[in-house]
C-alpha cells in the first residue's frame, strides 16, 4: 500500500475525531443554551453560562479544526459540501456568532442583559438545528455531478434532515442537562435532573427512528450493516448503545452526578461511530470516496507530521484547563 | 442584476474587513497584557495590576468578536470560493490547518485560564497563560500571512490538470513576499493598539482621571511608537520593492501610472480615469516616484498600459487607500516625534491640543491597517493567486438569491453585533482602569453568608450589576 492509499484513511479518522470532539464538547455548551429557558431566573441563567465560560472557546475550536482540516486534506469534499449546504451553513455561522458574543456581552450589559440571554439561547438552538440539517443531508447522501452539487439552494431539504435536526437539538440538550448535573448543586441541579429523564427518552426514541429510517435512504448508508458477515463484527456498536441507554437511565434515576454526563457522551459517540461506519469509505455519500476527495500525500503528509505532535499537545493543555476549572461551579462564581 | 460572483466578493470584503480589525487589536493587546503582567510580577504595585485587569476586559470583548467573525472566514472558502478550495486547497489548506493546530487552540484554551484563572492558578502560571495567548496570536498571524503572501507571490508549487500541488513546503511558506509582509502586518497591529493605548490615556489626562495610570500608559505608547513607526516605514518600503518585483500591475495601480517611464513623479493626489487611461487633477512631485519606488533618481516604473485590460486591477481603490495609509502613517510619526520633543521639555501632559491630537488619531492605526489590506487585496485583482488563477475561477457557482440573502444577513448582523461590541468597548474605556481585585479577597464586600469569589476579573468593584 502506498501513501496515497493510507493517508486518506488516517485523515478520515483524524477529521472524524475532530468532529466528534466538537459534537461532544460544544454539544454540552450548546445544550446549556437550549435549556436556558427552563431556568427559574436570570441568576440561574448566569450560573448556567458560567459553568462553561472558561472552556467554551476551546471547545468550539474543534469545529474550526474540522473545517480547516477538511480543506487541507479533502479539499473536494470541503468545496462540495459547504457550497451545497450554503443556507444551513449560513444559519449555523450566524447562530454561532450570537451564541459566542453572548458569553462576553451578557456580562457587560445592564438593561439589555436578558436580550443576550435570548441571543445565547436562540443561537444555540439554531446552531444545533442547522448542524442536524447538515448531518441529515450528509447521511441521506448528496449526489454530485462532476464534483458539484446541482440540486439548487434547497436540495438538501427533506423530512429526514428535519428529523435529524430536531434530534440533534434534543441530543445536545441531553448533554447540557447532564453537564449541569455534574457542575451544579441544589435547585439548578434538580432542574437538570428533571429535564434529563424526558430528554433521555426523546434521544433514545430519535436514535431508534433514525436507525429504522436509514435502510430506506438512497445513500446505501446501511448497506454495510447488513451485507455478509459485517453485522457480526459491527454488532458491538448497537449492543453497546443499548447497554449504554440502560446504564444512563439507571444512573439518572439513582441521582448520580458524574455518570450521567459520561454516559451521555458515550451514547453520542456510539451513535456517531454507527454513522461513520455506515459512511465509510465515502466522505460525501453516496459516491465521493475519501480517495476521490483527498489532497495529495505531499499535503496530507505535511499536515500529519504537525498533527502528530500538536493534537496530543492540544489535548494535554485542554485537560489542564478542565482540571483548573474542575469541581462544582457555585452560584455567583465566575463572571461577577 | 449583479452576479453571484460579484456578491460573493462584496461579502468577502465585508466579513474580512470587519474580521481583520479584531485579531489585529488582539495581537496588540495580548502582547501588551503580557508586558503589563510581566512588569507586575516584578514590581507588584496596584498600578500594574489595575492596568492588567482593565486591558484584560477590553481584550476579552475584542477576542470574542474576533473568534466569531473568524469562524465565518474558515467556512467562507468552501461556501463561496469552492473553485479556490479545489484548485489551491492542496497548498493553502495545510497552512490554515497549521494555524488552527498551533494557534487557535492555544489562544482559546489559555484565554479561559487568563480570564477566569486568577484565583485558581499561581502568578507564574497565570503569566504563562497570558504569554501563551500572545504567542497564539502571533503564530496565527504567521500562518495566515504565509497563506495570503503565497496568493500574492506563489512559489514552491507545480500545476497539474489546473490544480496546484505543493512541491516544496519551505518555498511555499517562506514565499518571496512573506518575510516582509508578516512583520508589516504584525507591526501594524502593534501600532494600532498603541494608538488606542495612548489615545485613551490622553482622554483620561484631559478629564484628569486616573492621572498616574494614564501618564504611564501614554509614555509607554509614545516611546513604542517613536521606535516602531520608523521601522514600519522601512518595512513598508521593502514591501513596496517586492510589489514592484512580483506584482508590477499592482504597483502601477497604487501609483496610478499609465505609461512605462523613467524618472516618474509621485502623484500626491489625482483622479484616475480608467476609461481614458489617464489621471485628472493630478498634483505631482517630480522624480519623487522614482526615488521612492526604485530608490534611484531616474528609475523606471511600469505603467498599466503594459498590461492587457483584463489583467489590470481596479485603480481607484488601491490608489486612494494607499494614500490614506501612508498619510496616516506620517501623521502618527509626527505625533510621536512631537511627543518625544514635549517629553524632553517636560510638557508632555500639559498641552491640551497635543492630547486632543492623540484622541483624534485613536482610530488612525486601524484605518491605516484596513486601507493597507485593501491595497494588498484589491491590487492583486483580477487574480486570486497572482498571475495564475483568476478570482472568477475561484467563485462558487451559486444561485444569486442565496448569496444575496447571505450578504444582507451578514451586513445586518455585523452592524448589530459589532456595533454592540464596540459600544461595550467604549463603555469599558469610559469606566477606566479602576482598582482591580486583590488575590485571595473578594472583589466586592460580602454580604450574607454566601461567600462570593469572583474568579473573573471582568467586573470591578464599581460594577453595578452582579448583586
Amino acid at each position: 500500500m502506498d501513501w496515497a492509499t493510507i493517508l486518506p484513511v488516517v485523515w478520515f479518522f483524524i477529521i472524524g475525531f475532530a468532529v466528534i470532539m466538537y459534537v461532544l464538547l460544544d454539544g454540552f455548551v450548546l445544550g446549556l443554551g437550549i435549556l436556558l429557558p427552563f431556568a427559574d431566573d436570570e441568576h440561574q441563567r448566569d450560573h448556567m453560562m458560567n459553568t462553561a465560560a472558561p472552556i467554551w472557546d476551546g471547545n468550539e475550536t474543534w469545529l474550526v479544526l474540522g473545517g480547516a482540516g477538511l480543506l487541507a486534506t479533502f479539499p473536494k469534499a470541503y468545496a462540495a459540501v459547504l457550497s451545497a449546504l450554503y443556507l444551513p451553513i449560513l444559519v449555523m455561522l450566524i447562530a454561532l456568532i450570537f451564541r459566542g458574543v453572548a458569553f462576553e456581552f451578557r456580562f457587560k450589559a445592564h438593561t439589555s442583559r436578558w436580550l443576550w440571554g435570548v441571543a445565547f439561547s436562540v443561537g444555540s438552538v439554531l446552531t444545533a438545528f442547522a448542524q442536524g440539517l447538515i448531518l441529515g443531508a450528509l447521511v441521506e447522501g448528496m449526489p454530485l455531478t462532476g464534483g458539484k452539487y446541482v440540486q439548487g439552494a434547497f436540495g438538501w431539504f427533506s423530512p429526514f434532515a428535519v428529523m435529524t435536526a430536531v434530534a440533534v437539538v434534543f441530543g445536545y440538550a441531553l448533554l447540557g442537562a447532564t453537564w449541569l448535573i455534574l457542575k451544579t448543586e441544589g435547585r439548578l441541579q434538580r432542574i437538570a435532573f428533571d429535564l434529563t429523564r424526558p430528554l433521555m427518552l426523546a434521544v433514545i426514541g430519535f436514535m431508534l427512528m433514525v436507525s429504522a429510517w436509514l435502510p430506506f435512504l438512497d445513500s446505501q448508508l446501511m448497506e454495510r450493516w447488513f451485507t455478509g458477515a459485517h453485522i457480526l463484527w459491527l454488532s458491538p456498536v448497537p449492543i453497546l448503545t443499548a447497554l449504554n441507554a440502560i446504564l444512563l437511565w439507571r444512573a439518572v434515576l439513582a441521582n448520580r452526578e458524574v455518570q450521567p454526563f459520561v454516559l451521555a457522551l458515550c451514547f453520542f459517540a456510539l451513535g456517531f461511530i454507527g454513522l461513520v461506519v455506515g459512511m465509510w469509505p465515502n466522505i460525501v455519500p453516496p459516491s465521493m470516496t475519501i480517495w476521490d476527495a483527498a489532497s495529495p500525500p505531499s499535503s496530507q503528509g505535511f499536515v500529519l507530521v504537525g498533527a502528530a505532535f500538536l493534537i496530543p499537545a492540544v489535548l494535554a493543555y485542554t485537560v489542564y484547563s478542565y482540571r483548573v476549572f474542575r469541581g462544582k461551579v457555585l452560584a455567583g462564581e465566575g463572571y461577577h | 442584476m449583479p452576479t453571484a460572483e460579484f456578491l460573493s466578493r462584496l461579502q468577502f470584503a465585508w466579513v474580512m474587513s470587519f474580521h481583520i480589525l479584531f485579531p489585529a487589536f488582539t495581537i496588540g493587546t495580548a502582547a501588551w497584557l503580557a508586558f503589563i503582567e510581566g512588569v507586575w510580577l516584578v514590581k507588584r504595585t496596584d498600578l500594574w495590576r489595575d492596568l492588567y485587569f482593565f486591558w484584560l476586559k477590553i481584550f476579552a470583548v475584542a477576542f470574542g468578536m474576533g473568534v466569531v467573525s473568524g469562524i465565518v472566514m474558515s467556512f467562507q472558502f468552501g461556501t463561496n470560493w469552492a473553485g479556490f478550495s479545489i484548485v489551491a486547497g492542496n497548498v493553502v489548506g495545510p497552512l490554515l490547518n497549521y494555524e488552527v493546530l498551533t494557534a487557535f487552540f492555544l489562544e482559546a484554551t489559555f484565554l479561559g485560564v487568563m480570564l477566569f484563572g486568577w484565583k485558581k492558578v499561581s502568578d507564574g502560571m497565570h503569566f504563562l497563560a497570558t504569554c501563551m495567548v500572545s504567542l497564539g496570536t502571533l503564530l496565527s498571524s504567521f500562518w495566515i500571512m504565509s497563506a495570503n503572501s503565497w496568493m500574492q507571490t506563489p512559489a514552491g508549487y507545480t500545476i497539474r490538470d489546473g490544480v496546484f500541488y505543493p512541491a516544496d513546503w519551505w518555498q511555499v511558506i517562506f514565499n518571496p513576499s512573506f518575510l516582509v509582509r508578516l512583520p508589516h502586518m504584525v507591526l501594524a497591529a502593534f501600532i494600532s493598539t498603541a494608538m488606542v493605548v495612548g489615545g485613551v490615556s490622553a482622554v483620561y489626562l484631559l478629564e484628569r482621571r486616573f492621572v498616574d495610570r494614564a501618564g504611564t500608559m501614554l509614555k509607554l505608547a509614545l516611546a513604542f511608537l517613536a521606535i516602531v513607526i520608523p521601522v514600519q516605514i522601512v518595512i513598508g518600503d521593502m514591501a513596496g520593492l517586492k510589489v514592484r518585483e512580483y506584482q508590477p500591475a499592482k504597483l502601477a495601480a497604487i501609483e496610478a501610472r499609465w505609461t512605462t517611464e523613467s524618472s516618474v513623479p509621485l502623484a500626491l493626489f489625482a483622479w484616475p480615469d480608467e476609461e481614458a487611461e489617464a489621471n485628472r487633477y493630478a498634483v505631482e512631485v517630480p522624480h519623487l516616484g522614482s526615488l521612492i519606488l526604485t530608490h534611484s533618481w531616474n528609475g523606471q516604473v511600469r505603467g498599466l498600459k503594459d498590461f492587457p485590460r483584463d489583467e489590470r486591477p481596479p485603480v481607484k481603490i488601491p490608489f486612494f487607500s494607499f494614500r490614506v495609509m501612508v498619510g496616516l502613517g506620517l501623521l502618527m510619526l509626527a505625533l510621536a516625534l512631537v511627543g518625544l520633543w514635549r517629553w524632553k521639555r517636560g510638557t508632555l501632559f500639559s498641552g491640551r491640543w497635543y492630547l486632543k491630537a492623540w484622541v483624534a488619531l485613536i482610530p488612525s492605526g486601524f484605518i491605516a491597517l484596513l486601507t493597507g489590506w485593501w491595497v494588498a487585496e484589491v491590487g492583486r485583482q483580477p487574480w486570486v493567486v497572482q498571475g495564475l488563477m483568476r478570482t472568477t475561477q475561484a467563485a462558487t457557482k451559486l444561485p444569486v438569491g442565496s448569496v444575496l440573502a447571505s450578504l444582507i444577513t451578514f451586513v445586518v448582523v455585523y452592524i448589530g453585533i459589532f456595533g454592540a461590541g464596540i459600544w461595550y468597548l467604549l463603555k469599558l474605556f469610559r469606566d477606566g482602569p479602576v482598582p482591580a481585585p486583590q488575590r485571595g479577597q473578594p472583589a466586592t464586600p460580602v454580604h450574607g453568608s454566601h461567600h462570593r469569589t469572583p474568579a473573573r476579573p471582568l467586573s470591578a468593584p464599581d460594577d453595578p450589576m452582579g448583586d
